[in-house]
């Protein structure tokens, strides 16, 4: 199927030829002189050239356009007539005009406005020389000089016949027709068939027929193109005299007709009564000035849109999650094949990524939805918990206007509500206690949305006292999380809050203290194959900051082998690669060893050793650092074997079979059929660092 | 069953036009560039029914209906006119050559149809 942009443009690409043509016509007409021996084709050629493109510009309302070309046709139909000579100042004015025209076929391509202010003047200079015969001979053809568009009605010949009855007569009245119809053998040869008419009649409402068929000869005296019957037709309708008259619109002066009306009420429409109606000008003058209702439809058709179930969609990105597995498994057998990427094979698979990779955005944009809602769902909370707490709080929005796939918000809910809840209840101080400091009365949260680098942020920061890190690191130690003589960094202290069962408030309180604490936030997050990170700055406030993928099913990611193992690694989180050279390696008693990054010291994580799947070699010479970030700007380099491929995977979700494994977001299936698992970078980082200090039985414990 | 439509046009954008118009309304369309083409196709088209510009080179829409019209074979067929001008008295040319109606351009998708449901029988 075709669509009407593709119309258009061939309308545009016609245009041009016709413009040639228009020039090539002109420019001969204008080499003889005063158009002695013109060829009429010729005439005729740069006539149909114009009429052709108002024919076109009409079918697009390009008001200007069809104007311009009707009246320059008009002229050069007086040419074509032979009514006006082709003298070199009115091939001045055409010429003029062709060029004027090109300028308004432009415009219309590109929907401007006109603003050159040439048209009037050869719109005037044009009706000029139609108005003067000039010095050729008159037409020499009768028909020609009436087929003329009249000039008191320029209008006629493009105005757009819209059928808008209801204008006519609004208000629909069953009214009964009398009809007296008996066609002539006109009629029949021109292809017109009484039972269409009929049926036509029968469409508008209820009919009674009567043929009388007394004119029928004897079958030897019959001639068979000859009409010789004529029919009686009763019709109730509610449709006005209009559309009774249009049944019979292309048979007028082929039959003889009489339509009576009868009306139960004062006629609607009395000026189209009238036992015989002119149908020709009853059809065309209250229409001619009709609004071009069809364009006005056209042009106010606003964005649609479409409800569709949910679980069509899911549905949806889950077969489009296979289609990029399935792509990927295509990949790899062409390259086992033995074919190149250039190969035919190899680009028509590119073609295939690219395209699978489009379903995939625009799937996903489906599922997309304004976090706004959520944020309001907020607002609420934190009103309901400063209310209960005795606090006063306001809590400021930014960024609700960001988009995130819906499952996610959805999932968001309980994570965000207890950060609020938290915030409001540990994060902001009292009254008193925030007089006492100096700051407002009233506290502020501010929550924000924001998209980062293929991610979406969301930050919840109070403007409290900040996080009490001695009382953490007290309570930690009373909990047994930590030994009491571990040597914890700010940082490390923080992350303590997301230890299972740890909780700061001095007593249970009815709203964020119950027994649950950030652990469950963490889980919740992480997921959703998100971050949570805390910092914090004593006496000014907590930031809480989740950081989440843009999507659930697709993720780029980068295959690497680790002692034997295929992993992948999100390219989001990856900074850098790099391959270090043994002077780049260092001891730090802080930080274990090192990789010299441009003069900054990164912490190695060795993942096989992380995982379990080998003792640290120490060695890195012939293995690849990926230096990786977190949402809080810490890096980590992280040790592999090699890298293999870069590539989107489809995550599949560990936590419903394994629970969460540290370090692990989840799973993928890789071209070969093959299982790897998607590295958290950050948290297999952070539980590789806290491992000396974090044991994990400990942590067992406590649950 | 679905009409077949013959529709000769020398613009492309028209022929275009009629023809995702009529293709979407169910018909079978052929098109022909000009009249010479447009009777050269008949036979092979076979249509139910003719829609003829009239302006066009080498053949115009009016030598269209009056060789359609000689014809015994498809003489009968119902011929609608698309026609930038509606002036009356190119109405009735076309009405005195044999044209079974007319249709003014542009031409919406709904009259252009019903027009040729109208003229045609079931």
């Amino acid at each position: 199927m075709t669509s009407s942009s593709d119309i258009r443009q061939t309308f545009f690409q016609e245009c041009d030829e016709l413009l040639e043509a228009l020039n090539d016509g002109l420019d001969e007409i204008a080499k003889t002189p005063d158009g002695g021996g013109v060829d009429t084709e010729t005439i005729n050629a740069v006539f149909r050239a114009v009429h052709s493109i108002k024919g076109g510009a009409g079918a697009f309302s390009l008001k200007s356009l069809v104007e311009f070309a009707h009246r320059f046709e008009t002229t050069l139909d007086e040419m074509r007539s032979d009514r006006l000579a082709p003298t070199a100042d009115v091939m001045k004015v055409c010429l003029r005009s062709a060029d004027h025209l090109a300028t308004l076929v432009a415009c219309a391509r590109d929907s401007v406005e006109d603003t050159s202010g040439a048209g009037l003047e050869l719109h005037d200079k044009l009706a000029a020389l139609s108005a003067t015969p000039g010095q050729a001979p008159v037409a020499s053809e009768p028909f020609r000089a009436t087929a003329l568009p009249v000039d008191g009605v320029p209008d006629l010949g493009f105005q757009p016949l819209a059928l808008l009855f209801e204008d006519l007569a609004p208000e629909p009245v069953a009214a009964t027709y009398h009809i007296q119809f008996t066609p002539t053998r006109q009629l029949f040869a021109n292809g017109n068939d009484p039972v269409n008419l009929i049926r036509g009649l029968a469409e508008l409402g209820e009919i009674d027929v009567q043929v009388d068929t007394s004119a029928l000869p004897d079958l030897e005296l019959m001639d068979w193109a000859e009409s010789y019957f004529s029919w009686t037709v009763t019709l109730r309708s509610a449709e006005p005299l209009q559309a009774v008259q249009d049944v019979f619109e292309f048979v007028d002066g082929c039959c003889n007709l009489v339509i009576d009306v009868q009306l139960p009420v004062p006629p609607p429409i009395p000026t189209e009564e009238g036992p015989i109606p002119d149908l020709v000008a009853s059809a065309m003058t209250p229409r001619a000035k009709t609004p071009v209702a069809p364009t006005e439809k056209t042009a106010g058709q606003s964005k649609g849109t479409v409800r569709v179930d949910l679980e069509l969609v899911d549905r949806l990105i889950n077969i489009v999650g296979e289609l990029v597995i399935n792509q990927a498994v295509l990949a790899q057998r062409v390259q086992n094949a033995g074919l190149s990427r250039l190969s035919d094979v190899g680009a028509g698979l590119d073609e295939f990524r690219s395209l699978a990779r489009e379903i995939q955005e625009y799937v996903m944009a489906i599922r997309a939805q304004p976090i706004k809602p959520l944020f309001q769902r907020m607002a609420r909370i934190s009103r309901e918990a400063s209310d209960m707490a005795g606090k006063s709080v306001v809590l400021e929005v930014v960024g609700e206007s960001t988009e995130i796939d819906k499952t996610v918000i959805e999932r968001l809910v309980d994570p965000l509500t207890h950060m609020i809840r938290n915030a409001v209840d540990h994060g902001v101080e009292s009254v008193e206690a925030r007089k006492a400091a100096g700051k407002p009365e009233v506290g502020c949260i501010r929550l924000t949305a924001a998209h980062r680098s293929g991610r979406v942020l969301i930050e919840v920061a109070d403007d409290g006292a900040g996080i009490n890190r001695p009382r953490v690191r007290e309570i930690a130690v009373n909990k047994g999380l930590v030994p009491a003589e571990a040597v914890l960094t700010d940082a490390e202290i923080d992350q303590l809050l997301f230890a299972p069962g740890f909780s700061t408030a001095s007593e249970v309180t009815g709203l964020s203290g119950r027994g649950v604490g950030m652990d469950v936030v963490r889980s919740a997050i992480q997921g959703l194959g998100g971050r949570v990170s805390v910092s914090s700055t004593p006496g000014q406030g907590t930031t809480m900051a989740i950081s989440l993928p843009l999507t659930l099913a697709v993720l780029d990611d980068m295959v690497v082998d680790v002692a034997g193992q295929t992993m992948v690694i999100p390219i989001t989180a990856i900074v850098e690669t790099l391959q270090p050279r043994p002077g780049d390696i260092h001891r730090v008693a802080s930080l274990g060893e090192v990789v010299a990054v441009r003069d900054v010291f990164v912490p190695i994580i060795d993942l096989a050793e992380t995982f379990g799947l080998r003792a640290r070699s120490g060695d890195y010479r012939n293995m690849v650092l990926l230096v990786v970030e977190s949402g809080d700007d810490n890096r980590w380099a992280l040790a592999v074997d090699s890298v293999r491929d870069m590539r989107q995977v489809v995550i599949k979700g560990l936590e419903g079979n394994y629970g969460h494994v540290p370090g692990v977001a989840a799973a993928t299936i890789l071209g070969d059929g093959k299982i790897a698992l998607i590295i958290d970078p950050e948290e297999a980082a952070l539980h590789a660092r806290q491992q000396p200090a974090l044991p994990a039985e400990p942590l067992a414990e406590e649950n | 069953m679905s009409l077949t439509i013959l529709a000769i046009d020398d613009s492309r954008t028209i022929r275009e036009m009629l023809r995702e118009s009529l293709f979407n309304a169910g018909f079978d369309v052929h098109v022909a560039v000009d009249g010479i083409d447009g009777i050269e196709k008949l036979p092979e088209v076979s249509p139910d029914i003719i829609i003829t510009d009239i302006n066009m080179p080498r053949m115009d829409g009016f030598g269209v209906i009056e060789t359609v019209r000689k014809r015994s074979d498809f003489g009968a067929l119902p011929i609608l006119v698309l026609t930038t001008e509606s002036a009356p008295d190119l109405k009735e040319r076309a009405r005195k050559s044999g044209a079974t109606g007319w249709i003014v351009k542009p031409f919406d998708d709904a009259k252009l149809i019903s027009a040729i449901k109208r003229v045609c029988a079931r």
